[in-house]
């Protein structure tokens, strides 16, 4: 059903005892024309962008957990695109011109709220670094400012800027259109719009293994509900990547990392914007509920423990007690962990692989969710014409061959 | 934070006193110019990345700054063992010579 002021309305009167599950959890087909591996916000946005613009409906996205229960649900919802290379500028600049109508076009509130995301500089090399990626984006069309310590105070009031502080803020990149949008969102609107087109949603379903016919091309998945026929075959599974792919005998650029957050008790409004701190390692905004949402760092070490260190999170603490004193005395409500797959030059992996009919959208490392719409997008092009799309192909699994890498030190914002 | 134990000083220390160093016995190639593109990636960039025992290179960096080798199950993060850089990986069903989790 369309969400409207009208039905919204009805169903309050109602009670909100009529509204439908929002997609469909059906049992697998014996075949599909493509199986998508992990229901994650990438995962079910290729799906969606499959059955929209490629009219490919007879697709099934195969999740082990819960939909969106993976990356998708556990990052701290932040987007922006002032990347510095012009692959990455134009991979996370497509996916910025998606959310901007994203919930007009799924008919589902993402919330998304471009609130300003301000990257704080705290030495010259840090000055000279972000007005490298200022003017870089500003001659690739994309929104970055450079800002002084006190416009950067006056744009974000809590900060302190003071000169006493032991990394002083001495300015800042500012992209006006970055922000945030509600994760857990994207990951049911784009089911929920993929599932009324006819993708079959197939949850608590894990993929066992990887079947190819006699010539080596991919024929289908074994999965905990029995096999499943496909002649294309999308790995979009994060942290797991490695261990899916491996079912199909490929070995990846990939090493997998816990990565943690945490959110605050709820406050009222605090903080208008996103502040990221790459030198002390902090960065945090506030969610609409007033929890104070806190990314810290990975563990130095692989992982799939989906926890992290404590002293991780304290370091991080740290870090945001010093740029906002006024967090001091606010207690911590949660914290968790999400393991995320890295790639040895911090830029994602979108593309073919050696084996036929076998796709692979991974390697967004720490930074995944911004992208979420651009690279839904541009991988359902690569799983339905099996070429890559003009914005992914630079970003082939082939790179780390020909050693043409996308050296991405913007990809965290912050040193992981 | 992790124990380790480390095989020189023979003593279970917190995490904080080592780096990690990565995937363990990666041998560098013993010739490189005779390699080809997809070998030398490999070599550069590919990692086993499992999930489950994982041998693992560490350096005691605040105690004896010697690198050593790790097994650890990488969904637990329990230690199996440590042991010298340069000597073969125990097996991991073997009892463990390096405690701690």
């Amino acid at each position: 059903m369309k969400f409207s002021f009208a039905s919204v309305l009805s169903n309050a009167l109602g009670g909100n005892a009529a509204w439908p599950a929002q997609w469909r959890s059906p049992e697998p087909k014996a075949s599909y024309d493509a199986v998508i591996v992990g229901a994650g916000g990438h995962g079910l946005a290729t799906a969606y962008y499959m059955a929209k613009e490629r009219g490919l409906t007879n697709v099934a996205v195969i999740e082990k957990g819960w939909l969106g229960g993976g990356n998708t649900g556990r990052n701290t919802t932040i987007i922006r695109s002032n990347y510095l290379w012009e692959e990455s500028e134009a991979i996370y600049e497509h996916a910025m011109g998606l959310w901007q109508e994203l919930s007009t076009e799924l008919n589902y509130n993402v919330m998304y709220s471009a609130r300003g995301v301000m990257m704080l500089a705290h030495d010259r090399h840090d000055v000279e670094t972000f007005k490298r990626h200022v003017h870089a984006n500003r001659l690739a069309g994309i929104d970055n400012e450079w800002i002084s310590a006190g416009e950067a105070k006056a744009f974000c009031p809590p900060l302190d800027v003071s000169p006493t502080l032991r990394f002083p803020v001495v300015g800042a990149a500012l992209q006006r259109c970055g922000g945030v949008a509600r994760h857990d969102a994207v990951a049911w609107g784009y089911a929920r719009a993929a599932s009324a087109m006819g993708v079959d949603i197939v949850q608590n379903c894990a993929v066992t293994g990887i079947r190819r016919d006699p010539s080596g091309a991919v024929a289908g998945v074994e999965t905990s509900k029995g096999f499943i026929g496909a002649k294309k075959v999308g790995v979009v599974a994060a942290g797991h990547t490695s261990t899916v792919m491996a079912m199909a005998g490929v070995r990846m650029p990939l090493e997998s990392y816990p990565l943690q957050a945490l959110v605050s008790e709820p406050v009222k409004p605090f903080m208008p914007c996103v502040v990221m701190s790459n030198k002390i390692h902090a960065y945090m905004s506030q969610s609409d509920k007033g929890e104070l949402v806190i990314g810290a760092g990975t563990d130095a070490y692989t992982s799939y423990s989906q926890r992290g260190a404590l002293h991780i999170s304290e370091h991080t603490l740290e870090a945001i007690c010093e740029l906002f004193p006024a967090v001091r005395r606010l207690r911590m409500l949660r914290n968790w962990g999400g393991i995320v797959d890295v790639t040895p030059d911090r830029s994602p992996i979108i593309g073919r692989t050696p084996v036929a009919g076998l796709f692979v959208n991974c390697g967004w490392g720490t930074g995944g969710f911004k992208a979420t719409p651009g690279s839904g997008h541009v991988f359902a092009h690569t799983l339905a014409t099996g070429e890559p799309h003009p914005i992914a192909a630079p970003f082939s699994l082939d790179r780390f061959r020909t050693g043409r890498l996308i050296d991405e030190a913007a990809a965290a914002a912050v040193a992981h | 934070m992790l124990l380790i134990r480390c095989p020189y000083c023979d003593m279970a220390r917190p995490e904080l006193e080592f780096r990690y160093g990565g995937q363990a016995h990666v041998a560098r190639p013993a010739d490189p110019a005779t390699l080809d593109d997809a070998a030398w990636g490999e070599f550069l960039y590919v990692r086993s990345n499992p999930r489950g025992v994982a041998a693992e290179r560490w350096r005691h960096a605040a105690g004896c700054g010697r690198f050593f080798n790790c097994l650890r199950d990488t969904v637990s993060d329990r230690i199996l063992a440590t042991y010298p850089a340069g000597a073969p990986a125990p097996d991991p069903a073997a009892p463990a010579s390096g405690s701690g989790r």
